[in-house]
């Protein structure tokens, strides 16, 4: 009933940042950020509730990941607006964050017991890291796309939606680099956090199950890019493809492995 | 004074490539002035040298022969032949002259049409030449009109709008790349009016620092000093262009002076620091390849123009109007001076009545004893005589008509009243 109304706010909310992005009216934009962030508080009190209901944290069942996904990019892009705005971001990030409650919306809300193996602290602990990781590379993703957007406008020298919407490029660069140097090291904790819970659970630290697997293609992904980033200033239009590229494999690792490949983390459905 | 002695010599962007400007330009004007003068038949002259353009508007009794003498003047430091020389110049006399002067001074003769330099430097030139007392009724009255004809143009045309305008676009573009321009660094290659225009735009939206690039490194050093800048040879381009974050380039190199293969290998070394070029050179200095490369943003004076939505059909109405306008100026200004040539027609009509008043007054009054009065009177009844008599026939000649009647009407007054001399 409550995921029912957050996602009834995030779907206003989303609906006002495009009908911002077109109107460019900017008293819009003040009632989207708003209602955002009134969605945002309803989805926490969800979580919570879902919480005291489970008895655990809910973060095992697809649709509470899924949820808690949405919950942490929505937040991640809240944060950041204290920071420093970013033009039209909203619009970008919004429409994520709606796909992913409305994923959440079609999966079954039941909630599991929870195998007494997996009755950990690291849980919590690695689940709410590796997704809040998510976030941060969601918004990287956000920021990938727009910048590919704008840099093609630019090249191509034909100046229509976006050319006077998005920012800058220098602006763009620098937030999916600020994305990543907060996503990747909550990345590195998850997969650390995940490795400690596997040795506690199952008495090795690494097993190679595809989700293990492929979250460790995701970490070299972005390792890389970092890497490349730093080393040999890569920048602007590669870093942006890049950075969509990893955060495919992010979803991947969530939802592929789960549903094409199986193995230890296959009870979340 | 016939319109046809109203003379313009000169070479410019269109007529003489940059390397030949080069060697016509004085460093000052003082000299070229002061050379004028000595050029026998030369009345009245102004004398006008920028990067595009040099210039000289002169009237001569003797147009031949002075333009033959100004000609040599020019090139007498280029080195080059008679018939190159003439090659390289172009010579607009009488009408032709007068809107050629109207099209510079409305900077439709520039580079960059539109551009508002050209106004200035000739507004200058002409306050030169007119302190030294080297330009006249004629010349004074035509740059001045010169001056209201390019006033004219800028408030009823658009023209002007469009030379800022892609500077400003350039301007806007550069923040769309950098986001802030703050501690950017810019590299002028080539000077010219456009070029100078669009780096004044991005140092006044805080780029910090400019470095001018020319093949002559005086030019460069005395157009870094205008904008407190660093100045380089064009041979340094590749080292600066390590540096820098906007290039403007508006040489008159025939051929490219940066192809990608040029710029790829520089970009690592740059760590990918975006690079933003801006071609204002025709033709073109920089590959349009180099809009491939990462990072790497190309855009030429049509891009620029497409940016600011100024097509080019428009721009084309806008020349259209600003051509009409010089058109009626220029009308008005031959109007002034068929009634300047009038003056002196008249005076003599004045004068030769006059004489032969005076002659038959003097004979016939001494053969007759008259009282003062009387002789007053008879000398009122005679001047009001000639006075009516001439009425008509002055009233006739200014009697406004087309130049070429004009030129008529005076020849036959001249001879009904036999002014001038047998010959």
């Amino acid at each position: 009933m409550l995921f029912t109304l957050s996602y009834t706010v995030y779907v206003v909310a989303t609906t006002l940042y495009l009908v911002f992005f077109f109107s460019q009216n900017s008293k819009v934009r003040t009632v989207a950020r708003q209602i955002l962030l009134a969605a945002g508080i309803l989805h926490t009190i969800t979580i919570v509730a879902r919480y005291l209901a489970a008895g655990h944290t809910p973060l095992t069942t697809h649709h509470d990941t899924i949820s808690f996904f949405a919950w942490s990019v929505t937040w991640a892009f809240l944060s950041f607006r204290w920071r420093y705005q970013i033009k039209n971001f909203g619009s970008f990030v919004s429409p994520v964050i709606l796909a992913l409650m409305t994923v959440g919306l079609c999966s079954s809300k039941a909630i599991t017991e929870l195998p007494p193996a997996l009755q950990s602290v690291w849980l919590p602990i690695h689940a709410s890291i590796a997704i809040a990781a998510n976030g941060f590379l969601a918004l990287g993703f956000c920021g990938g796309i727009m910048y590919l957007l704008q840099d093609r406008e630019l090249k191509k020298k034909r100046f229509g939606l976006f050319y006077h919407r998005l920012p800058s490029l220098e602006a763009l660069d620098h937030l999916s680099q600020h994305c990543l140097t907060i996503g990747f090291p909550l990345l590195t904790l998850g997969i650390m956090t995940g490795s400690l819970w596997a040795k506690q659970a199952w008495g090795a630290y690494w097993q190679w199950d595809p989700k293990e697997t492929w979250s460790l293609i995701t970490w070299l992904l972005y390792a890389s890019l970092l890497h490349q980033r730093f080393a040999i200033g890569w920048r602007g239009r590669r870093t942006a493809i890049m950075s969509i590229v990893g955060f495919m494999a992010v979803l991947f690792t969530l939802w592929g492995v789960n549903f094409l490949l199986s193995g230890a983390h296959s009870y979340v459905r | 004074m016939s319109v046809e002695q109203i003379l313009i010599l000169g070479v410019n962007h269109k007529t003489a490539p940059v390397e030949v400007r080069e060697k016509l330009a004085f460093p000052d004007i003082e000299v070229p002035l002061a050379m004028l003068g000595e050029v026998p038949d030369c009345e009245e002259f102004c004398f006008i040298s920028t990067c595009n353009r040099v210039e000289v508007i002169f009237t001569s009794s003797d147009p031949e022969r002075t333009v033959r003498h100004i000609r040599s003047f020019l090139f007498a430091a280029s080195n080059l032949s008679e018939e190159k020389a003439i090659e390289y110049t172009y010579l607009h006399q009488g009408n032709e002259a007068i809107t050629h002067l109207y099209r510079v001074a409305s900077s439709l003769d520039s580079m960059v049409v539109g551009e508002p330099q050209i106004l200035g430097q000739l507004k200058n030139a002409y306050r030169e030449a007119s302190e030294r007392n080297c330009t006249g009724v004629i010349l004074n009255r035509l740059i001045h009109k010169a001056f209201s004809a390019a006033k004219r143009v800028r408030s009823e045309t658009n023209i002007g709008s469009s030379a800022v305008s892609i500077s400003y676009a350039a301007v806007q573009l550069a923040k769309k790349i950098f986001g802030d321009l703050k501690n950017k660094k810019v590299l002028l290659a080539g000077a010219g009016e456009m070029a100078e225009l669009a780096a004044e735009h991005l140092l006044s939206q805080g780029c910090t620092e400019v470095i001018v690039a020319n093949r002559t490194l005086e030019n460069a050093v005395k157009l870094a000093k205008r904008f407190k800048g660093k100045a380089v040879g064009l041979n340094e381009l590749h080292d600066q262009l390590e540096l820098v974050d906007i290039m403007v380039s508006s040489t008159g190199a025939p051929d490219l002076i940066l192809r990608k293969n040029d710029v790829q290998p520089l970009m690592r070394r740059r760590r990918n620091r975006p690079l933003f070029f801006i071609d204002i050179a025709v033709p073109r200095d920089l590959d349009p390849k180099l809009n491939n490369i990462d990072n790497v943003y190309l855009y030429d004076v049509d891009d620029l123009s497409q940016v600011v939505e100024i097509n080019k059909s428009e721009r084309h109405n806008e020349a259209a109007k600003a051509e009409r306008i010089i058109l009626d100026e220029s009308l008005k200004f031959l109007g002034w001076l068929g009634n300047m040539a009038l003056a002196p027609t008249i005076a003599d009509l004045r004068r030769k009545a006059e004489e032969i008043r005076q002659a038959e007054m003097a004979r016939t009054l001494a053969g007759l004893d008259l009282s003062a009065k009387e002789a007053k009177a008879i000398d009122k009844l005679t001047s009001s005589i000639i006075n009516k008599v001439l009425h008509n026939p002055i009233l006739h000649l200014k009697e406004d008509c087309h130049q070429s009647n004009k030129q008529m009407k005076l020849d036959m007054i001249r001879r009904f009243f036999a002014l001038d001399p047998r010959k």
